[in-house]
């Protein structure tokens, strides 16, 4: 196991120097300029802003400088905050969109799991054909039609009750999390739901649950310890990656709640060709990404006895 | 046979479904566990944005939602709106401007300005948050700093008037040859490199505001990145910044005219630029300020607020292309343009929000003259729409540029909502008018910059703001040696006019050259103004006395008091 | 004992018989019986329907709707469906100079200026000409579409007047056939406002010039109308949207490009993943391992800007359609997701006891995968299908949004949306309609895909 683990980091570092490396090429193969803005600035200027962010040496060279640096955990100061580094970015808004992003995938798993399981008990009946319609507009409609409807319904309420019962935007305290959270997981919830029930259908037939019917096993052993754990397999496969869509993905949502978190610098940095932000952002992402994965794995292979880690 | 195995399916469903409920109800509790967990987490890394109410009358403090956040408060490099609103309210220049924008004495108690130079006295009582007095080296130390090339300040340029500053900033002479000197700590004199007119105006600009230089070395490079990083010397201090959250401006005990300023507390909770969620803040009496955008101006009149306007000084334009090779270059391509281009139209029919002007003129019409407003002294021309006259002047251009049909023009503009409006309605204009296809380039910020200085395009969406208060902000954007002329613009005529006014001090002379350039603009068809920019929004009543110019601190709270009447 | 005769027919072979086992039904291949299953399943036949209905409805509804969907009205900007469009034929629009008024004689001390009407109100322009208040050094202009609860809220401030000696205000701003209430307050030399205001109540008239009449099409030359005739502007079945601009037609050239990128690229990458996800679950052990490693890449790697990058590799020019590389794009950074998903069900499936005994039988591995192991993937797989249409049609809508995906005019149902939301309150058919579009299109696709997850599924093959 302890093995296992090791090997699979090892894997990761590889991955995420490879990520760090596309992304490095790719980034600089962008045409745009990060260090122009609106003022038109004389070439003086422009070569002392080059060479204060390194730019002036060959690509090869910067992208020796920049590895060294990011293997020291360095990953520079950002062009458009110009006196701010990248660690601090980093360190202070990665909290906040992580604290969102696992109340959200929290939010999303219980949810979808409890409904998936219960359209597919209740399979062409009133739970089912519900609940299905509620998951079929749960991801055909986007996710800013949905923050903008939660924080509209919020000032209403508010509004209706004479007293701020949940904050409209802002961060700082549970009532700040809960609408937020509860938005930017609805897209993943509706599309656990659906995963749900559909490997819950499979299950539902499968010969080990007919073998423990007929060895008169109790209902609510066979729903728990059969069908729920092995419908859910599916679901704790695409968590992983989710987590780290739902958390990078946050942008819309911290635009509309006007929270501080790093989704917002991650699209921002791209508009901007903030080069030292893009590769902090992607780099730290795809290291988080990686760590989920594995865990994920870890979790899978505890789950499922028939997959076995070596 | 089938009977009995749905009716076992039927009662093994209604056992799972009552598992499920436990299950669902254990699953909500422990997700109340986790948020208030998380909860209590997240206060203990300190974002604690305290989210007070709009106005609190008796501890006279008001909360705001800001746009965006500053990018960093280092004055010697701000270049943006929201630096200038921050630095505006805890800086003090030598000159400021009064609620009725006229100049009146900073950390300068008095001033004398002449051809050849400009003295300025600084007050005794001027400190700075430590509680040192501000002296005349703090503002040579922040002078010479913009103008060295290895700072590499955007804003140099406008240092350019004092004594060797463009020379210094070429990297020829050292910062210390700059002509400015220390008769004692409160006595500034400073030499001109020539004769100016607005240098008044211009010492009230954010790149003047002084640093001090013990301070800044202390910082370690990390000067203005945080509200410790910082040293004040205006009406408020930054006592909590937390990045892209909040910043809290508190009165600052140390200002020698805190008697004068009412607030005690300006705290922004708030960082968004979406409309909706400020007018939602608004609604729920969270900010006492919210700026409106034409979509949301009918929601704000449901609600039966009292709504106001302001323009923000800042002009748009569709801007050229002079470069060799482009059909832009041909004037009579460009005079067919400029008369089917209802500015009116894009203003009231596209762009909906009361607050813009339709664009008349490179001057926008705030922007004063001889004695009045420099736009009532010298009229922009009459436009008129004539799509005949366009049509002819198609024909001439398409002679001209001996071509059987024109090709696309490229419209390259932001990635906005409100750009692609108005570039759809120009595709659209163009296109049913004249007969001519138009391409848009729609780009995101850098490289619609980059396209921009390469000369990527026929048309751009451009705009500019004034730097200071003087015709020459806008005046000067068409020189040929202007770096922000980004369509390469080169006419002597207009040359010789520009140097007029930047050269002489007379106030007739140098508006008559204004005159010209407003007219070679127009009959040269340079650019086409499209709308001066106004805001709309809606103010807590209770919160009175705030300040809107269009050049300086924008908007201005030094002044703002809370009344309940 | 009776004797034993065995004659030569008894030691000839027995011929095989061939009526032993009649199958007394054709034999099915399990492509032909998935298709019998779904014609059975009526919401999956009715959802097939929907989506051959999409695909009518955006092939064929431009030849009946032939409306361009660039055409902006700008006289019926953001206009509900089926409102009332007549409109009064007027001249064109003349600039107004406006009327200018000395200061009546000293006495009169009234900060309340009356408003009249220069000329009647149309949908052109409203002229206010008020009487001169003394005490005014100008005037600030209200427009509300209340009437003047004698409260603070005055409406919409147009304009301030401050030309010495100006008493008119023209009005064009986003004029629409209503009553509006206009109130002009004087204001001092520091431009604040008097207490004191009046207001009129004004009934606008939509208008149109004649010449623009000829240039909608509505009548046959501009000398065929007179001023004063009334006549109906262009139909909008489902409204307009903030440009004037037809949504029906919109909605129609828009299905093209989403349904393009909603339908080819989750189908696309889904397939890939399908490829990639199975092999490496097949292989297993240091292979999957690799190609698992590599999957993880692909999935970090931020979107925006590789997508940025195949629009500048596909050489795409301004104003040109960004539909293919957006598409290269959706589909070379997209499939992970759908491959860890099918690795992991195959990785399950692997060690079922069915499987064995294939191979044992002796089954290829080509054979094992497709006929035993994607078979009984396949309900993950449409959920997944199904999932990714929604997803690649707001991909599309977020990239068209920052300027990176098809190049207006061009419309597509998530752009739509994106303006729609905006104007949710006051409009809210921009965004309604193409939304149910999208809704319409993701609820068929939903319903195939389990209809066809029915079918498909082996398990439920042999029932009845």
């Amino acid at each position: 196991m302890t093995r296992y683990i090791l090997t699979r980091l090892l894997q990761g570092i590889i991955t995420v120097w490879f990520i760090a490396t596309a992304t490095f090429f790719a980034m600089h193969a962008v045409p745009g300029d990060p260090l122009s803005n609106e003022k038109a600035t004389t070439e003086l200027i422009r070569k002392n802003l080059e060479e204060r962010y390194g730019l002036d040496k060959p690509l090869h060279v910067q992208y020796g400088i920049y590895m060294l640096n990011m293997v020291k955990g360095d990953f520079g100061i950002s062009f458009t905050q110009q006196n701010r580094s990248v660690n601090d970015i980093i360190r202070e808004h990665f909290p906040v969109s992580a604290t969102l992003g696992i109340l959200a995938i929290v939010f999303a798993a219980v949810g979808g799991v409890l409904w998936g399981a219960l359209t597919a008990l209740y399979r062409n009946k009133l739970p089912d054909i519900v609940i299905m319609f509620l998951v079929i507009l749960g991801i055909s409609v986007p996710s800013f039609v949905f923050a903008a409807l939660g924080q509209l319904s919020l000032v209403t309420i508010n509004d209706w009750a004479g007293i701020t019962l949940l904050p409209v935007a802002g961060w700082g305290g549970v009532g700040h999390m809960i609408v937020p959270a509860m938005v930017l997981g609805l897209g993943t919830m509706a599309f656990l739901t659906r995963l749900m029930r559909s490997s819950m259908l499979e299950v539902v037939n499968a010969d080990y649950v007919r073998t423990a019917k007929s060895k008169g096993l109790p209902a609510t052993r066979i729903f728990l310890k059969h069908q729920l754990r092995n419908a859910s397999l599916p679901v704790v496969t695409v968590l992983g990656p989710a987590i780290a869509a739902i958390t990078t993905g946050g942008f819309v949502v911290e635009l509309v709640f006007a929270i501080p978190g790093l989704g917002r610098y991650f699209v921002q940095a791209v508009q901007q060709l903030d080069y030292t932000v893009i590769m902090g952002t992607t780099v730290f992402y795809g290291a988080f990404l990686v760590l989920m994965v594995i865990i994920v794995d870890v979790i899978y292979g505890m789950i499922d006895p028939r997959v076995r880690l070596s | 046979m089938s009977d009995i195995t749905s009716d076992t399916e039927d009662a093994f469903a209604r056992t799972a479904g009552k598992q499920l409920l436990w299950l669902g109800l254990l699953a909500i509790v422990a997700l109340a566990a986790l948020m208030f967990a998380l909860g209590w987490l997240s206060q203990l890394t300190a974002s604690g944005a305290v989210t007070g109410e709009a106005v609190d009358v008796r501890e006279r403090s008001i909360s705001l939602a800001m746009s965006g956040e500053p990018p960093q408060l280092d004055s010697t490099r701000a270049t943006d709106q929201v630096s200038g609103f921050v630095l505006g309210h805890v800086m003090e220049g030598l000159l400021r401007y009064d609620p009725t924008n006229k100049l009146v004495p900073g950390v300068a108690s008095r001033w004398e300005i002449d051809a050849a130079g400009a003295t300025f006295w600084l007050r005794e009582n001027a400190r700075w948050s430590d509680g040192e007095p501000v002296t005349a080296h703090d503002f040579i130390f922040a002078w010479q700093r913009v103008l060295d090339p290895a700072t590499a300040s955007e804003y140099a340029f406008i240092l350019f008037p004092i004594k060797n500053g463009e020379a210094i900033s070429q990297g020829q002479l050292p910062p210390s040859a700059l002509g400015i000197t220390a008769v004692d700590d409160r006595t500034l004199k400073i030499e001109f490199e020539r004769p100016i007119a607005y240098f008044d105006k211009l010492v009230a600009f954010v790149t003047f505001l002084p640093v001090r230089k013990d301070f800044f070395e202390r910082t370690a490079g990390r000067y203005g990145a945080d509200a410790k990083d910082l040293l004040y010397n205006g009406p408020f201090t930054i006592s909590r910044w937390v990045h892209s959250a909040s910043i809290r401006f508190e009165k600052n005990e140390f200002y020698w005219n805190r008697d004068a300023i009412m607030l005690n507390v300006i705290d922004t909770p708030y960082i968004t630029p979406d409309y909706n969620a400020t007018l939602n803040l608004y609604k729920d009496g969270k900010i006492a300020v919210a700026a409106l955008s034409s979509d949301t101006l009918e929601n704000a009149l449901v609600q039966r607020w009292h709504l106001e306007r302001f323009n923000d000084g800042s002009i748009f334009f569709l801007e050229f292309n002079y470069r060799p090779g482009r059909v832009t270059g041909n004037y009579n391509l460009r005079r067919a343009l400029q008369l089917v281009t209802d500015s009116g139209e894009l203003v009231y029919k596209v762009m909906k929000l009361p607050g813009n002007l339709p664009g008349e003129s490179l001057f926008p019409v705030w922007l004063n003259g001889v004695d009045g407003l420099f736009r009532q002294e010298y009229p922009a021309r009459v436009h008129r729409i004539d799509v005949e006259a366009a049509r002819r002047h198609l024909e001439l251009a398409r002679q001209e540029l001996g071509l059987t049909r024109f090709p696309p023009l490229v419209l390259l503009s932001g990635d906005d909502p409100l750009s692609n409006k108005q570039a759809e309605y120009f595709q659209n204009v163009y296109g049913k008018q004249l007969g001519l296809e138009v391409k848009l380039d729609k780009q995101i910020f850098k490289q619609r910059l980059a396209k921009m200085t390469a000369g990527d395009f026929d048309i751009v969406m451009a705009g500019w703001g004034p730097d200071f208060a003087d015709p020459l902000t806008f005046g000067g954007l068409f020189a040929s040696w202007n770096l922000n002329n980004r369509g390469r613009y080169a006419n002597p005529e207009l040359d010789a006019q520009v140097r007029v006014a930047e050269n002489s001090v007379d106030p007739k002379t140098r508006m008559n050259a204004f005159g010209e350039i407003q007219r070679i603009i127009y009959d040269d068809a340079v650019i086409l103004p499209n709308y001066e920019r106004g805001v709309v929004y809606v103010r807590d009543p209770r919160l009175k006395g705030v300040v809107r110019r269009a050049v300086g601190t924008d908007p201005d709270y030094t002044s703002a008091y809370l009344s309940v009447d | 004992m009776a004797e034993v005769r065995l004659d030569a027919s008894a030691f000839e072979h027995v011929t095989a018989t061939r009526d032993v086992q009649t199958l007394t039904r054709p034999s099915l291949s399990y492509w032909q019986d998935a298709w019998i299953r779904l014609k059975a399943n009526r919401r999956a036949l009715f959802s097939l329907f929907i989506v051959i209905g999409l695909l009518i409805f955006t092939i064929f509804g431009p030849l009946f709707w032939r409306v361009d969907p660039s055409e902006q009205d700008l006289d019926q900007v953001s206009q509900a469906p089926f409102a009332d469009r007549t409109a009064r034929i007027v001249d064109a629009y003349q600039s107004w100079d406006g009327v200018m008024a000395l200061p009546r004689g000293a006495g009169d001390t009234t900060a309340t200026p009356r408003i009249e009407l220069a000329q009647p109100a149309t949908s052109q322009a409203v002229r206010l000409v008020w009487e001169p208040a003394d005490l005014a050094h100008g005037y600030r202009i209200y427009r509300n579409i209340y009437p003047d609860d004698g409260g603070s809220a005055l409406g919409l401030p147009l304009g301030e007047v401050f030309t010495p000696g100006r008493v008119s205000f023209e009005d064009r701003l986003d004029l629409t056939a209503r009553t509006y209430h206009y109130t002009v307050v004087a204001l001092d030399q520091y431009g604040a406002e008097y207490p004191d205001h009046t207001s009129i109540a004004v009934e606008v008239a939509r208008v149109i010039t004649a010449a623009q009449a000829e240039e909608r099409g509505l009548v046959e030359s501009a000398e065929s109308v007179a001023v004063g005739d009334t006549l109906l502007l262009p139909l909008h079945p489902l409204g307009t949207d903030y440009l004037g601009r037809d949504m029906l037609a919109r909605l129609m050239h828009g299905a093209r490009v989403s349904l393009f990128i909603g339908i080819v690229a989750p189908a696309l990458y889904v397939f890939l993943g399908i490829l990639y996800g199975s092999t490496a679950g097949f292989l297993a052990g240091p292979a999957d391992q690799a190609l698992m490693r590599f999957a993880d890449f692909v999935v970090a790697l931020p979107f925006l800007l590789f997508m940025i990058l195949f629009k500048i590799a596909f050489g795409i020019g301004p104003g040109e359609s960004g539909i293919l590389p957006m598409l290269v794009a959706l589909v070379l950074l997209s499939w992970p997701a759908t491959a860890r998903l099918v690795r992991g069900q195959i990785l399950q499936i692997r060690e079922e006891g069915y499987i064995g005994a294939s191979r044992l039988l002796g089954a290829r591995t080509g054979y094992l995968i497709f006929r035993h192991m994607i078979p009984n993937t396949m309900g993950v797989i449409l959920v997944t299908l199904t999932f990714a249409v929604p997803g690649a049609i707001f991909t599309e809508a977020f990239l068209s949004f920052i300027g990176m995906g098809v190049a207006p005019p061009t419309p597509s149902w998530g752009s739509m949306c994106n303006e729609g939301i905006k104007t949710m309150l006051t409009h809210p058919h921009e965004l309604i309609f193409p939304s149910l579009f999208i809704s319409i299109t993701v609820l068929a696709f939903n319903l195939l895909g389990d209809g066809l997850r029915d079918a498909l599924d082996a398990r439920m093959r042999s029932r009845e």
